[in-house]
């Protein structure tokens, strides 16, 4: 844990070690600034306080709950269990698919039932697409945060074409309560599977740009590189996950280590931060590493477009989820990490308690550990780096 | 009429003219950032104010001068409404020196450049004034980050300023523009009017104090990559934070207007000025506000593209780039280029 404390102050001169001719320290009074929750760079409504000294951080000290909206309170009183997937939306706003993805999983498992084989690829493709969208914000918001307005709305832009996709599917673009229990709401639209390998063609050469326009540049890496590091054991003790633990350095992705869906069938690589230009962890690597999880998720759509069966979208269930006395905990990867959903049944139609384990919430906690010593236009960074939907954080 | 009064009218309309200038720069200007930056971000930005949205930067202006003008209650009043004016002025007294054509400058005085260098500092003065009155603490940031930023940047300048009148011999802005006249070959970028040889050994010195200039000058105007003072995804807008309405306005313009102010100095310096690049070939006095401004207008349209391109730096790269890239080079150019000078001149 001390580990993380010795920060990335190569580039400062600690206050303490600056001393007078008499002896007494140069240190002055830290003072308490006040981050959001209307920050343009706290992404969303965060609120940070912090105790900074000149420009370096001396603390963060996290305030969330600006978006708390009862998510685990009003599942209980739903009548159904698909009653709940709307909330679930709601919950990560910009990786609906993948949530819902998560519950309905559980769900499943609870009711102990099978979904069609064409079911699954297509939440395959789904996850992946929203993966993707999810990733495309994460990267150009981190832009912003370090002074590139333009590859935001590049990102934009391409996102778009997968919110083209989904609205031709279900009709949403943001929220799509589309992954039910026991299947999907709608089957694919005859030109689907086309117009998604058309964008898969699309977009492979546009990660390329971005990464030449922003990820490589000479600015971005010596901003990025050595700032916030997140070391392995830190990231393990506080229990991050998704491109937060990879980043730095640990292997460890639930699409392959507790596999669902249909993942195992198809061929992808975990990325793995390495700290190619910096330290492993930094806040470079996390953005290399989602740049790299876009190049996988293409690869895996553009598997499961070839290898999706013919067939029914909704598995046989019974028209009131009644599960027996029993608990599950399901948990998936979303572009933020690992989401988990811990679903308890009392015998009724509504659920006795569900308990979401809200990735970004964990993430976030990690924040003061990594952002002490580093200068306040690292914060905004580090806080762009960690990826976090304010949404998801208070649900 | 009284011929004192009469010189003092003449004077004030004189004067006058560079303000009028500005506000129809900043229109266009406006009007170029948004558009160019819609082009580079795949858009079109907006299409229903006019022509292509021309009426537009005029909608802007009508917006921010109707809109409630607020003064924080904790704000030091005095200070707060005076700080966006001084900016202002000093950035409008540099117009002063800029010679538009071999017949307009506002005050041909020899000492052109020394002055300009002098009241640009004014500008960091009213920035500190208006962050510190704000009582905010994100402006006191921006403003703090802005007087280091643009003091270490404006010995780069300086020094660039100093080898150009090392090779013309002026401080005079209109001298030193008087010099390079004759065309392309003569532009201090490329050698100034001089002996071949001694051309050639100056060519790759004062091609590298030009980039260091202009580099700075990105600096000195806060904008991309070094648009550390009024960063807006750290310190919110920096020292204008709690500016609204027409005191936002001032700034904005200052802002726009020195931009336009290094632009035409860093011509004036190395590419001409108002001469024309093409020897006698279109000059004359009003051929000679198009090439000044033109060429200037080059440099802005580069700055909206850095602008739009690149990241922000730190602020301790920022210091870095200044004293440790920027300052070096220059030192190793002002040697070289007297050493030249005084060998083969």
């Amino acid at each position: 844990m001390t580990e993380s404390r010795v920060l990335p102050t190569n580039y400062v001169t600690k206050p303490e070690d600056l001393k007078t001719s008499s002896g007494r320290t140069l240190r002055t009074d830290e003072m308490i600034i006040n981050m959001g929750p209307q920050h343009p760079s706290t992404h969303g409504v965060l609120r940070l306080e912090i105790v900074v000294d000149g420009e370096i951080i001396v603390d963060v000290i996290p305030h969330i709950g600006y978006l708390h909206r009862c998510f685990e309170k009003h599942a209980e009183h739903m009548t159904n269990y698909q009653q709940v997937i709307p909330y679930v939306d709601r919950m990560d706003y910009v990786s609906s698919m993948n949530n819902d993805l998560g519950y309905a999983l559980a769900v499943e498992r609870m009711l102990k039932i099978e979904v069609p084989e064409r079911v699954e690829y297509i939440r395959v493709i789904m996850a992946e697409l929203q993966r993707i969208a999810s990733h495309l914000i994460a990267v150009g918001t981190f832009g912003i945060d370090s002074g590139a307005f333009t590859p935001f709305l590049y990102a934009f832009r391409d996102r778009e074409f997968i919110l083209d996709l989904f609205e031709m599917t279900c009709g949403a673009r943001l929220l799509y309560n589309y992954v039910w229990v026991g299947g999907v709401s709608h089957d694919l639209p005859p030109t689907f599977i086309d117009k998604a390998k058309e964008f898969c063609k699309y977009f492979k050469p546009r990660l390329v740009d971005f990464n030449n326009l922003l990820t490589f540049n000479e600015i971005f890496v010596k901003r990025n590189a050595k700032v916030g590091v997140l070391p392995r054991e830190v990231a393990i003790n506080y229990a991050c996950s998704g491109p937060m633990l990879r980043a730095s350095g640990v292997d460890w992705d639930l699409r392959r280590d507790d596999p669902y869906s249909v993942y195992h069938k198809l061929e992808w690589d975990v990325v793995v931060g390495k700290g190619e230009v910096g330290t492993a962890g930094d806040c470079w690597d996390r953005h290399i590493v989602r740049m790299r999880e876009m190049e996988q998720s293409v690869r895996i759509i553009e598997q499961a477009l070839d290898a999706i069966p013919e067939g029914n979208v909704q598995a046989a269930i019974p028209k009131r989820i009644r599960p027996d006395h029993s608990e599950v905990y399901v948990r998936t990867e979303t572009p933020r990490g690992e989401l988990g959903f811990y679903v308890v049944s009392d015998g009724t139609a509504s659920p006795y308690r569900v308990k979401a384990r809200a990735p970004a919430f964990v993430n976030l906690s990690v924040l003061p550990e990594i952002s002490r010593g580093a200068m306040l236009a690292d914060l905004v960074l580090i806080v762009g780096s960690v990826d976090i939907v304010l949404g998801e954080v208070d649900r | 009429m009284n011929p004192t009064l009469e010189s003092l009218i003449i004077t004030v309309l004189l004067s006058a003219l560079p303000l009028v200038f500005i506000l129809v720069y900043a229109l266009v200007t406006l009007y170029l950032e948004m558009k160019v930056a819609a082009h580079i971000q795949d858009r079109v930005a907006y299409m229903r104010t006019g022509w292509h949205g021309v009426l537009q930067p005029f909608a802007d202006i009508l917006k921010l001068l109707q809109k409630e003008d607020t003064i924080p209650a904790a704000a030091d009043r005095f200070l707060f409404i005076l700080a966006p004016y001084i900016v202002f002025v000093g950035t409008y007294a540099a117009f002063a020196i800029i010679p538009f054509t071999d017949a307009y400058i506002g005050s041909n005085i020899h000492l052109g450049v020394f002055f300009l260098i002098g009241v640009s500092s004014l500008v960091v003065i009213g920035i500190l004034m208006g962050g510190w009155a704000s009582n905010n603490k994100w402006s006191i940031f921006g403003a703090i980050r802005s007087a280091a930023q643009m003091i270490s940047y404006e010995i780069p300048t300086a020094l660039a300023v100093l080898i150009v009148v090392m090779i013309t011999g002026s401080l005079n802005l209109q001298e030193i523009t008087k010099f390079q006249d004759g065309g392309i070959q003569n532009w201090i970028l490329f050698g100034g009017p001089l002996p071949l040889l001694t051309k050639l050994l100056l060519l790759p010195f004062t091609l590298l104090t030009f980039l260091i200039l202009f580099t700075a000058s990105l600096a000195e105007v806060n904008r991309t990559p070094f648009d550390l003072p009024e960063a807006e995804s750290e310190l919110v807008q920096g020292f204008n934070t709690e500016y609204s309405g027409m005191r936002f306005a001032m700034f904005y313009l200052a802002e726009y207007a020195n931009m336009f102010v290094v632009s035409a100095v860093a011509v004036a310096l190395f590419l001409g000025g108002w001469s024309s690049p093409f020897g006698e070939f279109m000059s004359g006095p009003v051929w000679g506000a198009f090439w000044l401004i033109g060429k200037a207008m080059v440099f802005i349209f580069l700055q909206i593209w850095i602008r739009w391109t690149l990241p922000r730096l730190r602020v301790d790269q920022l210091m870095y780039t200044s004293w440790k890239v920027l300052m070096p080079f220059l030192f190793v150019c002002l040697f070289a280029v007297g050493l030249i000078l005084v060998l083969t001149v």
